[in-house]
């Protein structure tokens, strides 16, 4: 870092994150002139455009790459037409302990006056609300399912290279082709397509306006400029503007900025999850990169100076801020943009480069929230790179997490995808996979698999609150085998799968119409060649996702009940459910019987390991190649986010000797502190799931930083991963810290602001994170090495064995 | 086919040879060094283990022992140990693993079993088993068979000893094993016979013989300072590396103190130098002694 990315980027980790509602309120004057008098994609396109004629500017000293979605760095805007914020939340929000955001008096004053009194009532969050049938609010009240898209719009989307050889006149050219092509007289949905033509034009010209605003501004401070140095950035940045995105960039830095537009015209036009995300950033810059040094215009230092810039403007963009059960589902301030690093070319041979170890040496060395970072690591990835990752990795900020290539093509194939788009995909948001710049993938909420298996030993009831939420699957007693039981397991899996998708298919529809994002759908193919929206299924690929947590929980559940109940016969089912709704209340040798001497995922134990897939064989049928209602299909994905503590504080106590309200396991991940026979145990029994089944898997594990100290602590964890993906896993990331570091940032969170540790497919600031997140974090196993060696080094828990017979 | 007594199988042993390995431990050892970290390792027999950090003084384990033997919380004694039968059923009944049997009889077959399930990754890492102790060769009729086992399945061998074995036990092992880790702790035998309680020429005797048969050989000393840190025995030790052209490299292992119930353990007459673990600079110091003399060396490994 220089020192002007030194100061850029302390500009950025000092800013707190705070509500702008300036885009609230231009919206609401929009909608109260517009509304009614164009069609919805018209409305929506034209509503885009006067936020990017009319919003305050920002362009910061010193700043290389320029634009914010707000007012100034970290002034996060609202988005009333999908979520009104009350007064109340405004208040929470500025109050909160964890991950608040600061609400100026302005802005409550704006609210209750203005933004309020017309979206209450209005907004796409309280049609849904309205819409959705009684049984799904009960189930998603009882926590058995979350909602992503009751308050953010779909989103999850990547750009592929498209950008980098065509401008906004490029793409309104498409859309004009597109719009000729039109047959009125043929196709009933002609007139649809067409406004949904003339929406992305819209969309177009708004995001070149924007860019000429900021051209304007660079000039006029250009003109009042002394120092010359700075003048002559300040007429680049000018001429950067003037050119992209209007037309396609000719340098490294109009490539930068031309996607930064496209990144804040994303996420402005509406909240969608996941932020946007620049995808294969080293393989696009590379042909920018390469001329640059080749003509004398670009140095290595310049390059990574403007990276450097670039980086800093994603940390600038806190998540928009969430409330209520998204609150707890995703409780963080990260919005998920997850760079790619290396991964393969369209062609199948090796993508990474220069730029890859540029990228990893730039998030070595700034160490920011965001943007995340992840390297695709392919068979014909080189090892220096998955090396280098490591070497960064071993520092302990949970970045970059590492991902199959070879899988997430794979994944990508089997969902029908063609194999030149599937190289061009990659991951994002925490382990999503997708067809870059081709694909709407939604994640729709997290699906609570423990809870399920406590209402199917209810007979359909929440023992929470005595309601009756699933179908009478019988009473425990009656389940005469395993088999049984298991089979009202799947009963209660199916019925709130259906339950879920019936909500989703509501909520799609409402967005279809309602909610078209036409920007988004000019960068997304085949939304011109279709003439349809990315929210109406434009897209060329469109999977659903429905993610499944609690694996490890139900799993070690499930074989605790096994084992105990119809294997040894030792308890009877009763008795135990017994025990469960009493919390284990003087049951405590029973719960450590439970924790500690029965088969657990996690420790290659084919025992507890073939129920794991056989709960997840069920969750996949369940869902799998189920129609969503814009004519794509519902896919399996297992992540948690920050929902498995939620749903861990909505189940009763569990047959794996859980507590009622401690956390569920999160991802693919065992239990917590149930992998007790080392790292290379644990990716075996992660490795026994079919991941290529899945549109992503997250599997967590803790290392003390002793095990990866040396060259040879890099070649083991490079082992461990290789071995792992050669098993289809589909990704793994790492926390190295000591549970005794955190303790100590618990106790002074002051003193550690800047420690960062990997929560679920993204890093958090650990003092941000919830207490009870803090402690789940603490208690996964922390693997060391086990060796003769390390025994000599004598390790705290021999420290006090002693041989007693 | 003899059963093994085993008291142990860790897998991700990285630190035992070459890449990811899973080590296998077995009960028995003719040694009594003073510094021991496995006690468990050196009697032949299954024996009781306790861990009082996780005894939740639950008395299960009293409630079942036929001689009320065991007492939650309670250090071990003489006494206990001479009553009691090792018949299991306390560490059976104990909810928490506090109290653990350790030594249990596995035949060939188990033991592969487990070594077999992590051999994706000794296939990327370029490891695979070692046998380790106590002191494997105590059992070598078994450990012959299991290393047999092993490689037949491509699987690479190392056995971990202390190198006290009749010879032809060791020759019988050696043909179906790829690397020794041959523990070397000190040249003088006098000194030899204060810290470990048996004399180093039959251990000597068996170094010069793998040698002869041109075995790859890791020569591994645990550095213990005041006990065998110092320059004549380190620079010995060296040379007697440098004269074994099948020694790749000595591998010099730090010590660590080990808390007051390892030594108490010890019924000797055998005081030890106040022990403190040897510093990076310490260790880095003894490397390149060993480096001068000619011998590739390590710290670790």
């Amino acid at each position: 870092m220089n020192d002007r990315t030194r100061r850029l980027r302390q500009q950025s980790l000092d800013a707190m994150p705070s509500i702008s509602s300036e885009r609230a309120e231009l919206l609401t004057d929009f909608y109260q002139e517009h509304l009614g008098r164009h069609s919805v994609p018209v409305l929506r396109a034209m509503s885009f455009f006067h936020l990017c004629q009319n919003k305050t500017l920002y362009l910061g000293e010193e700043e290389l790459i320029v634009g914010e979605r707000g007012p100034s760095p970290k002034a996060v805007p609202t988005y009333p037409e999908l979520t009104c914020h009350s007064l109340e939340d405004l208040r929470i929000l500025d109050s909160r302990p964890k991950t608040s955001y600061q609400v100026p008096e302005h802005c409550l004053e704006a609210y209750e006056s203005r933004v309020i009194p017309y979206w209450q009532g209005r907004s796409l969050r309280d049609q849904i609300f309205a819409a959705l049938p009684r049984e799904w609010h009960e189930a998603y009240e009882a926590g058995i399912f979350t909602e992503f898209m009751e308050q953010r719009a779909p989103g999850h989307t990547v750009l592929d290279d498209k950008i980098y050889s065509k401008g906004m006149l490029g793409f309104k050219q498409d859309i004009a082709e597109s719009l000729a092509c039109l047959d009125f007289a043929e196709d009933p949905q002609a007139q649809e397509k067409c406004e949904a033509l003339r929406a992305m034009d819209i969309a177009c010209d708004a995001v070149i306006l924007f860019a000429e605003r900021h051209a304007e501004l660079a000039e006029d401070r250009a003109a009042a400029e002394q120092d010359p140095q700075r003048r002559a950035e300040l007429e680049k940045i000018a001429e950067v503007c003037r050119r992209v995105p209007a037309r396609e960039p000719r340098d490294f830095h109009e490539a930068l900025q031309y996607y930064w537009f496209c990144h804040l015209a994303v996420i402005t036009e509406l909240n969608g999850w996941d932020a946007f995300n620049p995808g294969h950033l080293d393989q696009h810059l590379l042909p920018f990169f390469e001329q640059g040094l080749e003509e004398g215009t670009l140095t290595r230092e310049s390059a990574r100076e403007l990276l450097e810039a670039f980086f800093v403007k994603f940390n600038n963009h806190p998540a928009p801020p969430k409330v209520g059960v998204t609150a707890a589902e995703s409780g963080t301030y990260t919005d998920f943009a997850n760079i790619n690093i290396g991964g393969l070319l369209e062609d199948g041979s090796d993508g990474s480069n220069e730029i890859s170890h540029t990228l990893l040496d730039i998030v070595d060395e700034m160490h920011l929230l965001q943007p995340s970072s992840n390297i695709q690591l392919s068979r014909k990835t080189p090892d220096a790179l998955l090396e280098r990752a490591l070497r960064v990795i071993r520092k302990g900020y949970g970045f970059p997490s590492i991902f199959n290539a070879d899988t997430v093509i794979e994944e990508q194939l089997r969902q029908g995808k063609s194999l030149e788009d599937a190289r061009a995909g990659g991951c994002s948001g925490c382990v999503e996979v997708g067809a870059f710049g081709k694909e709407a993938y939604i994640l729709t909420g997290y699906f609570n698999l423990p809870k399920v298996l406590e209402l199917a030993l209810h007979d359909g009831c929440d023992p929470k609150t005595q309601q009756q939420l699933g179908p009478e699957t019988g009473e425990a007693a009656s389940f005469v085998t395993f088999d049984d039981l298991f089979d009202a397991f799947d009963r209660q899996l199916r019925h709130f799968i259906d339950l879920k998708i019936r909500g989703n298919q509501i909520i799609e529809s409402i967005y279809a119409r309602q909610m078209p994002a036409p920007f988004l759908s000019v960068l997304i193919d085949d939304c011109i060649a279709e003439g349809r929206d990315y929210n109406a299924g434009g897209a060329r690929y469109n999977n659903t996702f429905i993610q499944a947590v609690g694996i490890g929980t139900i799993t070690d559940s499930l074989a605790a009940i096994k084992e105990l109940v119809y294997d040894k016969g030792t308890t009877g089912l009763d008795e135990l459910l017994a025990i469960l709704d009493r919390n284990f209340q003087d049951q405590e040798p029973l719960r450590h019987r439970l924790i500690h001497r029965t088969h657990k995922y996690g420790n290659d134990d084919d025992y507890a390991d073939e129920l794991m897939r056989r709960v997840f064989q069920s969750a996949f049928e369940a869902i799998d190649g189920r129609p969503t209602a814009k004519g794509g299909t519902y896919r399996l994905e297992m992540l948690p986010t920050t929902c498995h503590v939620y749903f861990g504080s909505v189940t009763g106590a569990t047959a794996d000797g859980r507590r009622d309200g401690q956390p569920v396991s999160e991802g693919i991940s065992p239990v917590q502190g149930s992998d007790r026979s080392g790292p290379t145990a644990v990716l075996k029994s992660a490795g026994k799931m079919d991941h290529v089944k899945t549109g992503g898997t997250l599997l967590n594990m803790k290392f003390s930083p002793s095990l990866l100290a040396g060259e040879e602590g890099i070649g083991n964890l490079s082992h461990l991963v290789r071995s792992y993906f050669k098993m289809d896993g589909h990704h793994v990331q790492f926390n190295v810290v000591d549970a005794e570091l955190l303790r100590q940032a618990q106790a002074d969170p002051a003193g550690h602001r800047d420690l960062i540790v990997r929560v679920a497919g993204y890093s958090d600031y650990f003092c941000d994170l919830s207490t009870e997140l803090q402690e789940e974090i603490i208690a996964r196993t922390e693997h060391g090495s086990f060796s003769q060696a390390e025994a000599r080094a004598g390790q705290a828990d021999r420290q006090d064995k002693v041989l007693v017979g | 086919m003899p059963r093994g007594q085993v008291f142990n199988i860790q897998r991700f042993s990285v630190h035992d040879g070459p890449g990811i390995r899973t080590a296998v431990f077995l009960k028995g050892c003719p040694l009594d060094c003073a510094w021991c970290h496995n006690p468990e390792g050196i009697s032949p027999r299954p024996e009781i283990l306790m861990t009082p950090s996780r005894c939740i003084g639950c008395g299960e384990c009293v409630a079942v022992c036929p001689h009320d033997l065991p007492i939650p919380h309670r250090s071990p004694s003489a006494e206990d140990a001479e009553h009691c039968l090792v018949c299991g059923a306390c560490a059976e009944a104990c909810p928490t693993e506090a109290r653990q049997v350790v030594g249990r009889p596995m035949s060939v077959g188990e033991v592969v079993e487990v070594v077999l399930k992590d051999r994706i990754f000794y296939d990327d890492s370029g490891g695979g088993v070692t046998f380790s102790g106590g002191e494997p060769l105590q059992q070598s009729g078994f450990l012959r068979a299991a290393l047999e086992a092993c490689q037949s399945r491509g699987i690479h061998t190392a056995v971990d000893t202390c190198g006290l074995a009749p010879e032809e036990d060791l020759l019988s092992v050696a043909e179906v094993t790829d690397l020794f880790l041959f523990d070397v702790k000190m040249l003088d035998d006098s000194r030899h016979r204060r810290y470990t309680g048996v004399s180093n020429r039959q251990i000597l005797a068996n170094l010069k013989a793998l040698g002869r048969r041109g075995q790859r050989i890791w020569m591994r000393v645990p550095v213990i300072p005041g006990v065998n840190d110092d320059a004549e025995n380190l620079e010995a030790t060296a040379e007697l590396a440098a004269s074994i052209p099948s020694v790749e490299r000595v591998c010099l292992l730090p010590y660590h103190p080990l808390g007051e119930s390892k030594s108490k353990r010890l019924d000797r007459d055998v005081s030890l130098p106040d022990l403190h673990a040897p510093t990076p600079g310490e260790m880095q110091n003894l490397l390149e002694m060993v480096e001068a003399v000619g011998v590739a060396a390590s710290i670790g490994g």
